[in-house]
C-alpha cells in the first residue's frame, strides 16, 4: 500500500494500514523490553508536539515514542507560547515548521484543526493526537493492539501470528458519552474496518444526533448488551465539554450506564474491558472493576508507546512492505 | 415619463444601444435592441439605428433583463472595512449584474439610527450599484429595545432586520410588528432560535455527527419561522423570511401563503447548490449561517423557488477578511461571498426547469417589490426605479447575461475585499456581460468601467 502522508483519521490507513501499524508496533514492543529500549531508526528527524489542549498520557507517550526512535523532540507548551499573545494557529504551525520539523503531533480542542494544519504544512507529516469530538486515531489503534495482545496471550500464540483475523466477528460494545468522544469515532472506524461488529450504548442525549452511515447498531439496554460483548470500551463522561448537563446527574448516569460491580457480573467470562483514560472511578467504572484482570487499562497505556513508535516510523521513514523497523 | 429624478452620482452619459440580444420581460423574452438616453429606456425595437454618438454594446446571444436587486448584502461598512466597503461591495454587485442592493444593518455600529443610515447612504452615492439600507429592529441588534424605526422610515428605509441573529423575544417581535404595521414597513427575520442552535457550527445531521462538530438542527430555524407566522396571523403585519434553508421552513411558508398571510421569503444561491457534505474537509469557507443543509433541503428550496413559495433569490453576500477564516472551523465567523456568482448559479440550477423570465423575476422584480424599490424615490434613501420591466420610459437599470459563456471563479480576481467564496476553481454556465446603471454602462464585457 502507499504510505499515507498524514494520520488525521483512522480512515487514512484502511485495513492494510491498520494491519501494518499493528505489525510494526509488535516489533517495537520487543524493543521496549530490552535493557536499552532505543533504536536509531529516526536519528536526525525532528518531531514536535503541539498540544493546544491539556493532556498527560498522550503527550508523554508520543514524546517517549519519538525518543526511543532517536528522533529529536520539540515540545510546544501552549500556555507559555506566543499563542497566548494572539498568534494564530496557522502562524504558529508555519513558525514551528520553519524550524525544520519532520512531524507535527497536534492536539486541539477544535474538531478538524489537524486537517487544516495538514493543509498549511509544506513538508511536515501531521499526526492527529485528538481533535475536539472528532477523532483520536492513535488511541483506537492502541485499543486494537491491546485487544489482540490479550487474545494472543490466551491462545498462547504470538500476536503477529493472529494477524487481523482475530477481529473478524469480534463483538465490540462502546459505552457512554459517544456524542462528545473522539475515541469512540476512531474506534468505530478501526474496529469495523477490521471486521468486528460494533454496538453503541449510552443515554440518548449522549449519542450522536445522526448515526446515518455509521457501521454500528445501538443497544437499547446496556444490561442485555453486556452479555453479548467480547470487548467493552468504556468512555469518560466529558464533563469539561459540558456533558454533565446532558444527563440529570452523575448518579443517574452511573446507575444507567456505569460498569458497576453488579453489571460486571453480566459480562462473559472472557470479556475484555478497555478505557482510554483518564477514567473517573465511581462514575463510568466502579473502582473494583477497574482493577479486575479483565480490565486492561494500564496495558493500554504501556502499549501506547509502541503503537506511536510504529506511526512515527511509518510516516517518517519506514517501508510499508514488511521490513524490520528496528534497523 | 422620465423616471430618474435623482441626480447625485450621475453624470450625463452618451446614448447607448444594446444590440442583438433578447429582452426579458415579465411574460417572456423577444429579440430586440434597446436604446438608452438620459438614464431611461428610449426605445425597444427589433432593430434600432444607432445615432452617431451612441455607444454600442454587443448583446448577441445574450439575455437583456432588468438589473438584478439583492435583498441581502453585507457591506461591512462602517466597522469592518478590511473585509468590504460600500464601494467594493457595490463593485462586486455591478459585476454580478446587480443595479441595487439592500445593505444589512449588522455593521459596527449597527444601522439603528438615521445617523448611521445616512452615512452608509452617502457612501453609496456614486457607487457602481444603488445602495439601499435596512435598519435594525432593535437597538444595537441586541434584541432588547426597539430601534427608532420611525426616523429610519422617514429617510426611506423599508426593510428592518436584526439579521445575523433572530429576534429571540417573541413579545418584543410582536411589539415590533405592531409598530412596523403603523409605519408601513416590513420586518425581515433571520430565523434561528439561539437556544436550539447554541454553539452549532454546521447543519446537524450525518456530517456533523461524523465530523464531531456541534450541529444546528433544522428545528432551530423552523421553530422561529413557525412562531413568526403565528405573529403575522396575530398582528396582520408582513414578515419577510430571510435565507430559508430547510424543507420544513419552505413548507411552513407555503402553508402560510396558502392561507393568504402577508409573508414573503428569499433563498440564497448556496442553499440551492451546496450541501453539508462540503464541510468534510473542515474548510471554514463552507461555514455559513444558516448552514449548508442536506440534499433533501436543497431540493425543497429549489421547489420553493419554482412554485412561488420563495419569492426571491438573495445572496447573503458576507465577506470576511482572510485571517478571520484561516482558523479552526468552529472558531470561524459564518458567511460567504455571493454577489458575483449568484446569477450563474441560479441559471445553472433553475434554467433546466424554469423560464428565463422567471429566473430574472426571482432576482429583480420580486426583490425590488419586497424592498419597495420599484418606483423612483427622491428621499435621502432614494433610488431610481428598479426591477424592470424594460419598456420605454423605464429607468435604464439593466443586466446583460450571456447564457452560453462560462464563469470561472478565481477568489483573487473577485471585486470583494475578501476571498471567502466557496466556489473557488468552479465553473458555472452563463456569465454576466454588461451592467447598466441609470443609463451608464458600469460593466462592459465583465469589466468594471470605473
Amino acid at each position: 500500500m502507499t504510505r499515507p502522508q498524514h494520520l488525521l483519521s483512522v480512515a487514512d490507513l484502511g485495513v492494510d494500514g491498520i494491519a501494518e501499524v499493528l505489525r510494526v508496533a509488535e516489533s517495537f514492543a520487543e524493543v521496549e523490553r530490552r535493557s536499552v529500549p532505543k533504536v536509531p531508526t529516526l536519528r536526525g528527524k525532528v518531531v514536535a508536539t503541539l498540544f493546544f489542549e491539556e493532556s498527560t498520557r498522550t503527550r508523554l507517550s508520543f514524546e517517549t515514542a519519538a525518543k526511543r526512535l532517536s528522533a529529536d523532540v520539540l515540545s510546544l507548551a501552549v500556555a507559555s507560547s506566543s499563542v497566548k499573545k494572539g498568534e494564530s494557529l496557522r502562524d504558529t504551525v508555519e513558525t514551528v515548521e520553519a524550524l525544520g520539523i519532520d512531524a507535527l503531533i497536534i492536539r486541539h480542542s477544535s474538531s478538524g484543526a489537524p486537517h487544516q494544519v495538514a493543509r498549511w504544512a509544506t513538508r511536515a507529516r501531521v499526526v492527529n493526537a485528538g481533535d475536539g469530538w472528532h477523532e483520536h486515531p492513535t488511541q483506537a489503534l492502541i485499543d486494537c493492539f491491546t485487544v489482540r495482545q490479550v487474545l494472543a496471550e490466551r491462545k498462547g500464540a504470538a500476536p503477529e501470528d493472529l494477524g487481523i483475523d482475530c477481529f473478524e466477528g469480534l463483538r465490540i460494545l462502546i459505552v457512554g458519552d459517544i456524542r462528545h468522544s473522539r475515541v469512540a469515532r476512531s474506534e468505530v472506524l478501526a474496529y469495523s474496518e477490521l471486521g468486528a461488529t460494533v454496538t453503541l450504548a449510552g443515554p440518548g442525549s449522549l449519542l450522536p444526533a445522526s448515526l446515518e452511515g455509521w457501521p454500528v447498531t445501538v443497544a437499547p439496554d446496556l444490561d442485555a448488551a453486556l452479555g453479548d460483548a467480547d470487548v467493552v470500551s468504556l468512555l469518560r463522561l466529558q464533563a469539561e465539554r459540558g456533558s454533565g448537563s446532558f444527563v440529570p446527574s452523575l448518579r443517574e448516569y452511573t446507575a444507567g450506564w456505569g460498569l458497576t460491580n453488579r453489571r460486571v457480573e453480566l459480562l462473559r467470562e472472557d470479556a475484555i474491558v478497555t478505557h482510554p483514560g483518564p477514567m473517573v472511578r465511581g462514575v463510568e467504572i466502579a473502582s473494583d472493576v477497574a482493577d479486575l484482570p479483565r480490565s486492561v487499562i494500564t496495558q493500554q497505556v504501556t502499549n501506547g508507546v509502541a503503537v506511536r513508535m510504529a506511526i512515527l516510523f511509518l510516516l517518517l521513514g519506514g517501508e510499508w512492505s514488511g521490513a524490520d523497523p528496528r534497523g | 415619463m422620465a423616471d430618474v429624478t435623482r441626480t447625485e452620482g450621475t453624470t450625463p452619459h452618451a446614448p447607448v444601444v444594446i444590440r442583438g440580444g433578447s429582452v426579458v420581460g415579465p411574460e417572456g423574452f423577444r429579440r430586440a435592441d434597446v436604446a438608452l438616453a438620459g438614464g431611461v429606456v428610449v426605445a425597444v425595437e427589433e432593430t434600432i439605428a444607432a445615432p452617431s454618438d451612441a455607444r454600442l454594446l454587443d448583446a448577441r446571444g445574450c439575455l437583456v433583463g432588468p438589473g438584478l436587486v439583492d435583498l441581502h448584502t453585507h457591506l461591512r461598512q462602517p466597522g469592518r472595512e478590511e473585509a468590504e466597503t460600500v464601494e467594493s461591495g457595490a463593485r462586486a454587485a455591478a459585476l454580478g449584474g446587480y443595479t441595487a442592493l439592500v445593505a444589512m444593518p449588522n455593521t459596527e455600529p449597527a444601522i439603528d439610527s438615521a445617523g448611521v443610515a445616512r452615512d452608509v447612504l452617502v457612501l453609496g452615492r456614486g457607487a457602481l450599484a444603488e445602495v439601499a439600507v435596512a435598519g435594525s429592529i432593535t437597538v444595537g441588534r441586541a434584541g432588547k429595545a426597539l430601534a427608532p424605526m420611525g426616523e429610519l422610515a422617514a429617510l426611506g428605509v423599508h426593510i428592518f432586520t436584526d439579521d445575523g441573529a433572530g429576534v429571540q423575544d417573541g413579545a418584543l417581535m410582536r411589539r415590533a410588528l405592531d409598530y412596523a404595521k403603523g409605519l408601513g414597513v416590513t420586518l425581515a427575520q433571520h430565523c434561528e432560535d439561539d437556544c436550539l442552535s447554541g454553539g452549532g457550527a454546521m447543519h446537524e445531521g450525518c456530517w456533523s455527527s461524523r465530523l464531531g462538530l456541534p450541529g444546528i438542527p433544522a428545528a432551530a430555524e423552523e421553530s422561529m419561522v413557525a412562531r413568526d407566522i403565528q405573529l403575522v396571523r396575530l398582528t396582520g403585519a408582513p414578515v419577510h423570511f430571510l435565507h430559508l434553508s430547510t424543507a420544513g421552513s419552505v413548507e411552513l411558508v407555503r402553508q402560510a401563503k396558502r392561507e393568504g398571510l402577508p409573508v414573503t421569503a428569499e433563498a440564497a444561491p448556496h442553499h440551492m447548490l451546496l450541501t453539508h457534505a462540503e464541510v468534510a474537509g473542515y474548510d471554514p469557507v463552507f461555514k455559513v449561517n444558516p448552514p449548508l443543509r442536506a440534499e433533501s433541503d436543497v431540493i425543497a428550496v429549489i421547489e420553493g423557488l419554482r412554485d412561488g413559495t420563495i419569492d426571491a433569490i438573495a445572496t447573503d453576500h458576507a465577506p470576511h477578511a482572510p485571517e478571520s477564516k484561516d482558523v479552526p472551523f468552529d472558531q470561524a465567523p459564518p458567511g460567504m461571498l455571493g454577489l458575483q456568482t449568484a446569477l450563474p448559479i441560479a441559471w445553472q440550477v433553475l434554467s433546466p426547469t424554469l423560464a428565463p423570465e422567471r429566473i430574472f423575476a426571482l432576482m429583480s422584480a420580486a426583490p425590488a417589490a419586497i424592498a419597495r424599490l420599484t418606483r423612483t424615490d427622491p428621499r435621502p434613501a432614494g433610488h431610481s426605479a428598479q426591477g424592470g420591466p424594460l419598456e420605454v420610459g423605464a429607468a435604464a437599470n439593466i443586466c446583460v447575461f450571456d447564457p452560453s459563456a462560462t464563469t470561472v471563479v478565481d477568489p483573487t480576481r473577485l471585486a470583494s475585499r475578501s476571498r471567502n467564496t466557496p466556489y473557488a476553481g468552479r465553473t458555472f454556465t452563463g456569465a454576466v456581460r454588461h451592467t447598466i446603471l441609470r443609463g451608464e454602462p458600469v460593466v462592459i464585457d465583465a469589466v468594471a468601467q470605473r
